[in-house]
């Protein structure tokens, strides 16, 4: 284990109280906007003091206010990427990469750094200023400037969230380049379903300041008591493999055993994919359906019913490819008789897996 | 007094370079000090706080010559803290350090408004970003802080520069008006004017005093419009 935290911080309004470890990989820690997100990642950075916590990282402690210790951000090594990109302004592009290199503990590389620029696409911007470049390409360099820092551990704060869809999807990449390429532990906050999806190794979920949920992100996303239900946000995220770009501009993929179609996907045959497929965008059908226009079936038990505010049921099928989640009415499940237990088939419409969802789990292929 | 012309032209010059002098030491030892109070009363929370900000300011509001006076009683020769220094050879009184010193306290209240200005301008979040790169608070302040408030770091030692220029009531209260050791610009004007007669030379030095006022004020323009080019232009 990279890192382990707990931690106990009182609000006017609610009381955090987490304990949970980061993992090798990207560890998201999702939840809403209030739900104490930020207060952890402050606490981490060393920018906040909390009432009660106990920090460590790779044996080295942090933070233990039962001893008495709670290090300064500067030495805890850990690089963070903060919403807003937060470069130097009086400074160029690589005097602010170079920034935190000259306070690391093991010595960063010029060829570290080279490698870091040639991956993160800024050879070009070196000797300009943050001010003359878009969002996208600071947040970029500010991805870099964290990472040469000689960090043990990276935060990353939102990094996103301040950007433009287009900007997010220049930077998406990016970041699944660092999960499967990287050793350094990342600690992730987000809000966003299509982010935790696409990034998270491990997942962590808080909601008013507890965890309520935490493990290898397909466990944890096909948890209805995660996502946020109701809103379009309630979806499963399965693995799939890609087998092979058939010629009608379709690519099969394979989900447990299960085939699955998409149109053209952007990854060679033998690629890890990872597919969010919203609950609203699924059919159920207690009989293999037949003659349909849709061409992804997965056929499996009912795990679970459960009853939403409103008038819907949101159905939980166990199918060879993982969880499956279903939004159905309150009228589909009592007209089809849905029990537990009972098989059932998931219909999926082809087109229904946006595009933005893809994430790759092997980004040489892309 | 045998050639009356030649001895005034020398006066004035000697007025002129000691007023430079003074000004120019009196603004380069408190501008560490300006600095220093300045971040101190932007970035700190501390009891007392208030009051360090009451202190700096009073020599704006209290009279020039209270301020010359409570020099005289802290650092005069027979003051506990003028004899202490003065064991360690720093003299005050009657010196051209003394004009210093006084042009110095004088001056300080529009360098600390000027620097403190800038540096709570000064995005904390960029120093916060600084920390988590793994620089100490030191570091942060002169890598971060300091290169981000300079315009107004500038501003400050120049309007410090040329309120020293024209110092005259505490300076005159606390080493006297002595040719050739504290006798600066004002105070040789105001020397000139005790004389019948000597119109002329006090005229010239209102000239002169009106000039280097007029230059310091340029070159703090020009400075800070420099300054802001080089933001601009990479």
């Amino acid at each position: 284990m990279s890192m382990q935290i707990a931690l106990r911080h009182g609000f006017a309004d609610f009381t955090l109280d987490v304990t949970f470890d980061v993992p090798a990989g990207i560890t998201v820690l999702f939840g809403r906007s209030g739900s104490g997100k930020s207060t952890v990642i402050r606490a981490v950075a060393g920018l906040l003091h909390p009432e009660r916590a106990r920090i460590e990282l790779e044996g080295r402690v942090l933070c233990d206010t039962a001893a008495g210790i709670c290090l300064p951000p500067h030495r805890r090594r850990i690089g963070t990427i903060f919403q807003d990109a937060r470069l130097f302004p009086h400074l160029t592009v690589k005097k602010n990469l170079d920034f935190g290199r000259r306070f690391a503990r093991r010595s960063v590389s010029e060829r570290e750094v080279a490698q870091m620029v040639e991956m993160l696409g800024i050879g070009a911007l070196l000797d300009r200023r943050p001010d003359g470049l878009s969002g996208g390409e600071q947040q970029r360099v500010a991805i870099g400037r964290a990472l040469l820092s000689g960090a043990e551990l990276i935060l990353a704060d939102e990094p996103l969230a301040a950007l433009d869809e287009a900007r997010k999807a220049e930077i998406l990449p990016y970041f699944e380049r660092l999960r499967d390429e990287l050793s350094v532990p990342m600690l992730y906050v987000s809000h966003s379903p299509a982010e935790v999806a696409r990034l998270a190794t491990t997942v962590i979920a808080l909601e008013r300041g507890k965890v309520i949920a935490q493990g290898p992100a397909t466990e944890i996303l096909s948890d209805p008591d995660v996502l946020p239900v109701g809103a379009a946000g309630a979806g499963a995220l399965i693995l799939a493999t890609l087998k092979m770009h058939h010629p009608d501009g379709v690519s099969e993929l394979s989900a447990g055993g299960a085939p699955l179609f998409l149109p053209q996907v952007e990854a060679v045959p033998g690629a890890e994919l990872r597919l969010r497929i919203a609950a609203h965008e699924v059919i159920l059908s207690p009989r293999r359906p037949e003659g349909l226009s849709a061409l992804n079936i997965l056929s499996g038990t009912i795990a679970e019913l459960r009853e939403e505010p409103g008038t819907g049921v949101l159905v939980v099928l166990d199918t060879p490819a993982g969880r499956i989640l279903s939004q159905i009415t309150r009228r589909s499940a009592t007209a089809l008789a849905l029990r537990e237990g009972m098989p059932c088939h998931a219909v999926i419409k082809t087109l229904s897996i946006a595009r933005e969802n893809y994430g790759g789990g092997n980004p040489r292929g892309v | 007094m045998a050639d009356a012309s030649a001895w005034f032209g020398a006066e004035e010059w000697q007025a002129i370079a000691l007023s430079l002098k003074v000004a120019f030491w009196a603004s380069l030892l408190s501008l560490p000090f300006g600095v220093f109070i300045a971040y101190a009363l932007a970035r700190w929370r501390f009891p007392g706080r208030q009051l360090l900000n009451g202190l700096v300011h009073l020599p704006l509001i209290l009279p020039p010559v209270v301020t010359g006076y409570l020099l005289l009683l802290t650092f005069g020769a027979r003051a506990p803290l003028g004899a202490f220094l003065k064991d360690f050879g720093i003299v005050f009184s009657f010196r051209w350090t003394g004009a210093a010193l006084a042009a110095a306290i004088m001056g300080f209240p529009l360098m600390v408004r000027a620097i403190r200005l800038s540096i709570e301008a000064v995005d904390r979040k960029l120093e916060e970003a600084g920390s988590s790169l793994g620089a100490s608070p030191l570091r942060v302040f002169f890598e971060v802080t300091l290169p981000l408030s300079w315009p107004g770091i500038l501003a400050g030692a120049v309007l410090a520069f040329a309120k020293a220029l024209g110092e005259f009531g505490a300076t005159i209260t606390f080493v006297s008006n002595i040719p050739g050791e504290t006798r600066t610009l004002p105070s040789a004007i105001y020397a000139f004017l005790q004389v019948p007669g000597q119109e002329g030379a006090a005229l010239r030095l209102v000239a002169v005093s009106v000039t280097l006022a007029m230059a310091a004020l340029l070159a703090s323009e020009l400075l800070a419009r420099r300054v802001a080019r080089k933001g601009a232009a990479r």
